[in-house]
């Protein structure tokens, strides 16, 4: 005659859980060092000591010295400055690529668990869509548009969705045979005002946690398809345009990839860990079963 | 009324408890969750430990077993076994004992198998973990455990898995797995309440049968007064981590002491079908040929179809009560959501209010919707948790344009009126006892000012008390508002105390229809006659703490 548990995460409104005093020692580091590395990015035009385009054909590929505290890289342009300003395009496409992707995953998915008929055609399509690789797009979209900002978001946007969508509709499957759901059927609630006030709730604390993982993986994808050459244009300072150059000087200055990538490892990391305190927060029963 | 009356003061004692209390050592104020808790059991003796939720029964047999939860601790008392105190034991030699000297079945059988391994293996496992037998030997034993169990075709169920088999033969399983190595002692965690009544009377005289073959000492813990009745020498009545009351079944059933007891008796509902009431004129649902089939269609293949409902007629006045009756896989339920029209009847008419509603669009529906509410089972899950009672109140109303306002207005009286404190409308769900949530999802269907209400197994999960509360709130409700209601249950004692008139299912199939009085006092058909017989204690009036004194119900004997 026990009464079944309520998921604690049901009880409170979502943002409640969020508490940067619940979290363990790991993400409260992993907060500072994000915070970190978005503020310097934001900032990064006003606090920047010099333009990250501008070069000095006299001090190319010199190592720290007065002016350029990480050295210059072939141009003789200041590294330090080109990593901060090329977080700034890395955390930009990688924001918007992920909030576009959840945002249509979340529209799409919650179609597809809730009505029958277009959730077989639906999920064939994010099948197709989900077989296309980030990369091949992205030379196919560049190859068509050029390269520009719009095609990579759109190149890491296209498959990250059926991912979103996937989960989104695993939610709304479950919690649409919950009876309060068909006791608002026969309130005579509409359909769409179910979706929105009973089923899309449900929906956020997976999709927020989710959402983590899709930052992550469109950030380094960003990088991945910039060091391709088939991000955005090469002169743009990106942190993945900046390691594609460097490449060429890696046996005489490694640092040049060095640095953009240790930026890019913080960040992912911080991302990933943030988003696995939210998920514990979330649905404490996975952290038991992990630890 | 038969009540065992063994006497087993002679007997070898096979557990005590004595003085035993659990706290939870981390939450503040170290509350006791069980308080200096006593309990005999002699060998060959049946002890009931019986209780509403929270009473304790449940961590009480979970401290005999050393299964605590991590959060519970036991802070006082000694737990014997055959004189072996057990408290101090290890894990590993706790281990060792349960299964070999203890065994414990529960409620579900389902999750208390491993779905991917055979049965006979799992049988198997218990001896290969526990004895020294070679496996032809742990074999032969695991099947002869399975033919004392009366498992039917051995061989075959041995190699089934657990989803393979019936709810009952899965329960048997574990009574098999629990008795293979011979314990002393068996605790039973509600094994019954799960399964159907019909299958629940051959579990019980199942383990009634082993326990006299093999001796076994068995901790029977139940919320159902009928088992207790059935199959009980000793009784503990347990309330709020203490117990309130003990003693041979028919001394407490006769003369209970404690007021506590006698409050839990007096809510067991009666088996004799309430007076009956006139009959109105005024049909508000009629329901003529209702069919259900599941399945059929397909793409390239017919997929096999299951007819759910099969024919399905009844008419219900105004003012009165309707129950539908039968066990698991009966129909009942396909009947009332086709009503509902939560799902789409496969053919037949029913008329709500003269109107035609089986074939109606959702937007055709949306007026119709208003006359006909429903009440589900499970409280937990029938009010949204995210939302404020208020809110999920008013989302009836405001969807057939009543303004917010007056919505609250309406919502904050009709929460008086079934009874729950002022200020409930702001707070949220969880915050309310399971049988509180059931009178909010009440208050929610009534708010539509509904002709028809219909209540799916709606007392089902509550307590008795609380399930005798409920059920005088809808009777008070009917007469108030003249709702007619669809009752939906498998317990003929809740369908004996609010239904006018009855219709038994089994199969998809109506096998008897009529009044209550008629039907559950004059059963015609052989299906009504095994129901009405299988329903534990029914030879026993447990509010006037007597049998029962006219054959007022049926007597298929």
């Amino acid at each position: 005659m026990s009464q079944p548990a309520q998921p604690a995460a049901a009880m409170q409104p979502i943002l409640r859980v969020f508490r940067l005093s619940h979290f363990g020692l790991g993400p409260k580091i992993a907060v500072v060092v994000l915070s970190l590395i978005v503020i310097c990015s934001i900032l990064a035009p006003w606090f920047a000591p010099h333009d990250p385009l501008q070069m000095d054909p006299l001090s190319r590929l010199k190592g720290p010295m007065e002016g350029h505290p990480l050295g210059t890289d072939n141009y003789g342009r200041d590294i330090l400055s080109r990593v901060l300003i090329g977080g700034r395009l890395s955390l930009y496409i990688g924001i918007l690529a992920a909030v576009v992707s959840v945002i249509i995953g979340l529209v799409i998915g919650l179609v597809a668990g809730f009505y029958r008929m277009a959730d077989a055609i639906i999920m064939r399509m994010m099948d197709a869509l989900m077989a296309i690789p980030a990369i091949l797009l992205a030379i196919a979209l560049v190859a068509l548009n050029g390269p520009s900002v719009t095609s990579v978001i759109a190149a890491i946007t296209i498959p990250e969705i059926p991912r979103v969508v996937r989960l989104v509709r695993a939610v709304v499957l479950a919690a649409r045979e919950e009876p309060y759901v068909e006791a608002a059927l026969a309130l005579g609630s509409s359909m769409p005002k179910i979706l929105i006030r009973h089923l899309l709730p449900n929906t956020l604390a997976p999709l927020i946690v989710q959402g983590t993982y899709v930052l992550a993986s469109a950030i380094l994808t960003e990088a991945l398809l910039s060091f391709l050459g088939a991000g955005v244009s090469t002169e743009t300072p990106t942190w993945g345009n900046i390691m594609a150059e460097g490449r060429l000087f890696f046996r005489i200055k490694p640092d040049l990839i060095l640095y953009p990538g240790i930026m890019l490892s913080l960040c992912i990391l911080s991302i990933n860990l943030l988003g696995d305190a939210a998920r514990d927060m979330l649905d404490p029963r996975l952290k038991k079963r992990a630890g | 009324m038969q009540f065992k009356s063994r006497n087993f003061d002679a007997s070898p004692v096979a557990l005590t408890a004595e003085n035993l209390t659990v706290t939870l050592p981390d939450t503040a104020g170290q509350p006791q969750v069980l308080n200096n808790i006593d309990i005999t059991i002699r060998q060959g003796e049946t002890v009931c430990l019986v209780g509403e939720s929270g009473s304790g029964k449940s961590v009480t047999s979970l401290a005999i077993m050393g299964l605590l939860p991590e959060a519970l601790q036991v802070t006082q008392g000694r737990i014997n076994l055959e004189g072996r105190d057990l408290l101090p034991l290890t894990q590993v030699q706790m281990r060792e004992l349960r299964a070999a000297r203890v065994a414990m079945i529960f409620q579900e059988p389902m999750t208390a198998l491993n779905p991917v391994l055979r049965v006979g293996d799992q049988i198997m496992e218990v001896m290969e973990l526990h004895t020294e037998l070679s496996a032809a030997e742990r074999r032969a034993r695991a099947i002869a455990i399975m033919e004392q169990v009366h498992l039917p075709d051995v061989p075959r169920i041995f190699r089934s898995y657990p989803h393979q088999l019936s709810g009952g033969q899965r329960q048997r399983i574990m009574i098999a797995m629990a008795l293979v190595l011979e314990p002393v002692l068996l605790i039973a965690d509600e094994p019954t309440t799960a399964l159907d009544v019909t299958t629940q009377k051959q579990i019980l005289s199942l383990i009634a049968e082993l326990q006299r073959v093999h001796g076994t000492a068995v901790l029977f813990i139940t919320h159902d007064m009928g088992v207790v009745a059935e199959i009980a020498d000793t009784v503990y009545v347990m309330r709020r981590g203490e117990i309130a009351e003990h003693g041979p079944v028919e001394q407490l059933l006769r003369q209970p002491r404690a007021e506590y007891t006698r409050e839990l008796l007096t809510a067991v509902p009666s088996l004799s079908p309430r007076a009956p009431r006139p009959a109105g004129d005024e049909a508000v649902l009629q329901v003529t040929d209702l069919n259900k089939i599941y399945g059929g269609g397909g793409l390239l293949r017919k997929l096999p179809e299951t007819h759910a409902a099969k024919d399905v007629n009844f008419t219900l006045h105004r003012s009165r009560t309707l129950g539908i009756v039968g066990e698991s896989g009966s129909g009942k339920s396909t009947v009332a959501r086709c009503i509902m029209r939560l799902i789409d009847p496969s053919s037949g008419q029913i008329l709500l209010d003269g109107k035609d509603i089986a074939s109606l669009g959702r937007n055709a529906l949306k007026p119709h919707r208003k006359k006909l509410q429903v009440v589900f089972q499970d409280p937990m899950r029938s009010l949204n948790p995210r939302w404020k009672v208020a809110d999920s109140l008013i989302e009836g109303p405001l969807n057939y344009g009543t303004s917010r306002r007056e919505a609250l207005a309406e919502a904050g009286r009709m929460l008086e009126f079934v009874g729950l404190p002022e200020g409930s409308l702001r707070r949220y769900p969880h915050q309310f006892s399971g049988g509180q949530r059931q009178r909010i999802a009440i208050a929610r269907a009534v708010m539509m000012r509904p002709d028809v209400l219909v209540a799916d197994e709606a007392v089902s999960a509550l307590d008795v008390s609380v399930q005798a509360q409920v059920l005088s709130l809808l009777d008070q409700l009917q007469q108030e508002l003249g709702i007619a209601i669809v009752f939906i249950t498998h317990d003929l004692r809740v369908a004996a105390q609010i239904c006018d008139d009855v219709i038994v299912m089994q199969q998809g199939v109506v096998v008897e229809q009529g009044s209550a009085a008629e039907v559950l006092v004059h059963p015609r058909h052989d299906y009504t006659r095994t129901l009405i017989e299988a329903a534990p204690g029914r030879k026993w009036d447990f509010q006037n703490f007597r049998e029962m004194t006219e054959v007022n119900h049926a007597d298929p004997a």
